[in-house]
């Protein structure tokens, strides 16, 4: 792995990995000294064209637990904002030594250009790009869901997958990086995923994802479901006929609290209810669904930092492109 | 007096070797006669032999960038470009800055043309004033104009006010004149970025959908029938246009069809690299609608090639996909393109290949001199191709300023060795000669 | 102590046995006793390896030192202890997963620390341990217990328990085999360098 751009490319082991080593993380956040020397004199850049408070301060945090040196790039007053370009910027990067560059960027496919081009090298992690992907959001998210789905078989979660987890993802799937993420990658580790969507927020091309696809959130419930993923809708959508109102939308789309209260009619105990963040309480998520026992939303905060070191860990180590050494570097009396 | 030159066996559209000589601008003799003509004495001779000789190209849809854009092209460099790839005439696209929306933008452009020497430079005129889709341009003005325009288009804006087309669809009837749309509905595109479809779902870019296209051919075909007008569809780019056009051909509609050279090679695949280089409007398309396109060119159902060439600074295409600029070059490939395409495939032989990208664009656009066959006494537009050559495209090597090919990299057959325009070589040896300076330039 | 020869598969590299399962058993009894008699008993004492094969010598060693020492619990003093974030050759070497770092309930603090590994070579293994050492607690004492000491150090560390001191050249490569980790009988093999 060079880069962090799409889940889609992540393979089962590159995801397992990922997990694997944000396990071993999480345990430091337990800790009293909460870091690591790993990335010490390694310099990472999170270069936010758009405004992401959450996202950039987790992966801050991930970056500084590892003591690597970060430099937060904000498009907002900066240079940026003044017409300079992605190429530019990058050079800029470039220049002072970035090893890695987290990007945000309202356009979709910017971390690839950033990847592909000559602009930069270092390496590229993709922290949401438009309506593409956001692919620490779905391992974090996998991440949180493992956990659940080994607890109740009984197993650490070290090297499991989702294999038979029913994951329902509800929302504005047109829009979301977040849900494209997450269908890659939960499809990867074994897991089988319904999107749950007014036709109108799915994609034009959606019936080619490797998921199922519904119009009809109670029959999906009734069906069952292991877990269930709402997607944040923006209330501006409705202004441009998405859908009529936001009533309506709550009332067909939204995990209200009847719908809460179904999941224990459906016998579902161990359905957990996630949110990527920020919610839009009473739209598509009810305090009470947010709040209650199911919900991992908190834990997903606190996964994502674990994740992110991992990734950030993953990507930072490893020495210079397929410059792996002869013999396997275990620990049989070579140097260390 | 200018140079005479004898072609020695040259294969005339794809035919038996014969020898061509040209004088004073003219072909005077073919076959044997040719050596045997008293011009031929002192005349360049030129051997052709393995080359196949064409019709000089027209192209319907060229943006030369100039006045305005000087930055991604001008006349000079657009027409060297287009004399490179076997042109001896261009449209020129009228969304210069200021717009060719008046008889003294599209008479500055013919002139420049005429100054540079390359190629012959038919401006097209606005439809409407400054693009805005408000108010008809002069049209009559610009046909009256030293510029004889016959050809009006918005393009890279679509007249979707349905009066204000059929308006100018009526009113260029005075002037047996045509208006060639651009046809996108301007709602189901509101920050399009590619096609609408599989790849576009995964990618998260706004889809540009084939059916805001379609709905534009439809109505304005039943316009065009409506009114009894001449209506010109640039650059088709979906199975379904084909399809509509297809029908309104068989009821006799005035419609004449365009495809580019990068819809007959290229689909939306390629944009999963979210390289700009690849962002074009109409853009990539399928698979399935590549091979429609061919099909219906063969077929007659699309008549031309328009190259739809639109060179851009680099530092447009050098950014993220949602800003980059939409366009492509093509003028020095289009040929190349085509044989592979079309050609290599056995969808068409060279007679095919002189109809849609000489006879019939110079019909569209009602140039008397161009498009002309290769006979005795006709101008002598003449472009000889190598048809065995396979050459690698590299856009840094080429005229046009615009680096922006789409086949960077890629190997096409076929290479211009020589271009004559009225007579004059422009391109000799598969490289710029010199321009023709003379009588009418 | 064995010292038999034999050519590996393919006959590219030849190996040599340099101790076998019971060399090594009783180098381990030795190093349990040794422990116990540097520690003046059990007191405070944590016994931590070195993943991979550091943590099953710990294992063994602890309940050898329990074997001698009844009122010694195996199980609550033991641990494992990941130094892969300390390495100082993160950014050259093939991207290393870190491992699980167990700690004994009791903690560090105060504690009679006995790193365990297989092999004492450069010493930045054990360099990266006492760096990860210092982020987990704060022992009383640290030492360290190898199975093989082949030299060629290049950090000023030494081992106060050494199960085998190995004479190696730096291209000869030295490999521990254990049942636990590698499913094979115990043995330490030198294979000849390329």
């Amino acid at each position: 792995m060079k880069h962090l751009l799409s889940t889609q490319d992540l393979s089962r082991k590159d995801a397992l990995d990922i997990l694997d080593t944000a396990e071993e993380m999480a345990q430091v956040g337990q800790r009293e000294v909460k870091k690591l020397p790993a990335l010490r004199g390694r310099t990472v850049v999170n270069l936010f064209f758009e405004d992401s408070t959450r996202t950039r301060i987790s992966f801050e945090a991930a970056a500084k637990r590892l003591s690597a040196d970060v430099i937060n790039f904000s498009a907002k007053g900066s240079s940026v904002s003044k017409g300079e370009s992605l190429k530019d910027t990058a050079q800029t990067l470039a220049a002072i030594g970035a090893d890695a560059v987290v990007i945000r960027h309202w356009a979709s496919g910017a971390p690839q250009r950033l990847a592909n081009t000559d602009w930069i090298d270092a390496r590229i992690l993709n922290a949401g790009d438009g309506t593409h992907e956001h692919p620490t959001q779905a391992l974090l998210d996998a991440f949180t869901m493992r956990r659940h789905w080994a607890k109740l078989a009984g197993t650490g979660s070290a090297g499991t997958d989702l294999s038979g987890m029913r994951v329902a993802i509800a929302g504005d799937v047109l829009h979301s990086r977040v849900a494209r993420s997450n269908v890659w990658l939960l499809r990867t580790l074994g897991a089988t995923v319904t999107l749950v969507a007014p036709p109108t927020l799915l994609p034009v091309g959606v019936d080619a994802w490797p998921c199922e696809v519904s119009y009809d959130l109670d029959a999906t419930l009734e069906q069952g479901v292991d877990a269930m993923m709402m997607l944040r809708v923006q209330k501006e959508r409705m202004n441009a006929s998405f859908f009529p109102s936001a009533r309506e939308y709550s009332r067909r789309w939204g995990f209200d609290d009847a719908r809460l209260e179904a999941l224990d009619r459906h016998g579902l105990k161990d359905t957990i209810i996630m949110h990527p963040g920020p919610m839009n309480r009473g739209l598509e998520i009810s305090s009470a669904a947010a709040d209650s026992a199911r919900s991992t939303i908190l834990d997903q905060v606190s996964n994502g930092v674990s994740v992110r070191m991992a990734a950030l860990y993953l990507l930072l180590t490893g020495g210079r492109d397929d410059e792996t050494s002869t013999s396997h570097a275990a620990t049989e009396g070579i140097p260390a | 007096m200018t140079q005479n030159h004898l072609i020695t066996s040259a294969s005339l559209l794809g035919g038996a070797p014969q020898d061509i000589l040209i004088a004073e601008g003219v072909v005077v003799a073919l076959g044997a006669d040719a050596a045997a003509h008293p011009a031929a004495a002192d005349a360049t001779v030129l051997d052709a032999t393995g080359l196949v000789a064409l019709p000089g190209l027209v192209d319907v849809h060229t943006h030369l960038r100039e006045p305005g854009r000087e930055d991604a092209e001008t006349v000079e460099t657009g027409t060297r470009a287009a004399a490179l790839g076997g042109y001896t005439a261009v449209h020129a696209m009228a969304n210069s800055s200021p717009v060719a929306d008046t008889a003294g933008v599209v008479e500055q452009v013919h002139s420049l043309g005429q100054a540079a020497g390359w190629v012959d430079v038919r401006p097209v005129g606005a439809v409407t004033i400054g693009l805005a889709g408000e108010r008809l341009a002069e049209l009559g003005a610009m046909a009256e104009s030293r510029a004889q325009v016959r050809m009006f288009s918005d393009d890279g804006i679509c007249v979707h006010d349905p009066v204000l087309m059929r308006r100018a669809l009526e009113y260029v009837k005075a002037f047996d004149g045509v208006i060639a749309q651009h046809a996108q509905e301007p709602r189901l595109t509101e920050g399009a970025q590619m096609n609408e479809g599989d790849v576009s779902a995964v990618l998260g870019l706004a889809g540009w959908p084939a059916v805001a296209e379609e709905s534009i051919i439809a109505r304005d075909v039943l316009l065009a029938q409506h009114v009894d007008s001449r209506l010109h569809v640039c650059h088709v780019s979906t199975a379904g246009s084909v399809e509509i056009i297809r029908w309104a051909k068989q009821r006799g509609i005035k419609v004449t069809a365009e495809v580019t050279p990068h819809h007959l090679l290229l689909t939306d695949e390629l944009v999963r690299s979210y390289d700009p280089v690849y962002k074009v409007n109409p853009p990539l398309r399928t698979q399935e609608d590549v091979l429609a396109l061919r099909q219906a060119l063969a077929e007659g159902v699309i008549d031309v090639i328009g190259t739809d060439h639109a060179p851009h600074p680099s530092e447009h295409k050098e950014c993220e996909w949602a800003q980059a600029a939409m366009g492509m070059t093509g003028l020095e490939t289009a040929l190349s393109v085509i044989q592979h395409t079309m050609v290599e495939t056995g969808l068409m032989g060279w007679a095919d290949v002189a109809r849609v990208m000489s006879e019939a664009p110079a019909g569209i656009g009602r140039l008397e001199d161009q498009g002309r066959p290769i006979a005795v006494g006709e101008p002598a537009n003449i472009v000889l191709v190598d048809p065995a050559a396979r050459w690698k495209v590299d856009g840094a090597a080429m005229a046009t300023k615009g680096r922006n090919t789409p086949f960077q990299g890629m190997e096409l057959p076929g290479r211009v060795t020589a271009t004559f325009f009225h007579g004059h070589p422009t391109v000799l040896d598969g490289a710029l000669n010199t321009p023709r300076h003379g009588a009418g330039a | 102590m064995t010292d038999a020869i034999s050519a590996s598969d393919a006959g590219q590299s030849v190996q040599r046995v340099v101790l076998n399962s019971g060399d090594i058993d009783r180098a381990l009894t030795r190093i349990a006793f040794e422990i116990i008699e540097a520690n003046k008993g059990t007191q405070d004492l944590v016994l931590l390896g070195i993943p991979r094969r550091g943590f099953p010598l710990a294992q063994r060693l602890a309940q050898k030192i329990a074997a001698a020492q009844p009122g010694f619990d195996a199980k609550a003093s033991l641990g494992q202890l990941d130094v892969t974030m300390f390495r100082d050759d993160l950014a050259r070497q093939p991207t290393r997963s870190p491992l699980p770092t167990q700690l004994p309930k009791s903690g560090l603090d105060g504690k009679v620390v006995v790193l365990v590994d297989d092999v004492l070579y450069s010493g930045r293994t054990i360099r990266a341990a006492l760096d990860a050492l210092v982020d987990l607690g704060r022992p009383r004492v640290v030492r360290l217990a190898v199975l093989v000491d082949r030299g060629h150090r290049e950090l000023p560390i030494r081992a106060d328990h050494v199960g085998k001191n190995l004479p190696t050249a730096s291209s000869e490569k030295v490999r521990v085999h254990l049942s636990e980790i590698d499913g094979t009988v115990d043995e330490v093999v030198i294979e000849a360098g390329a």
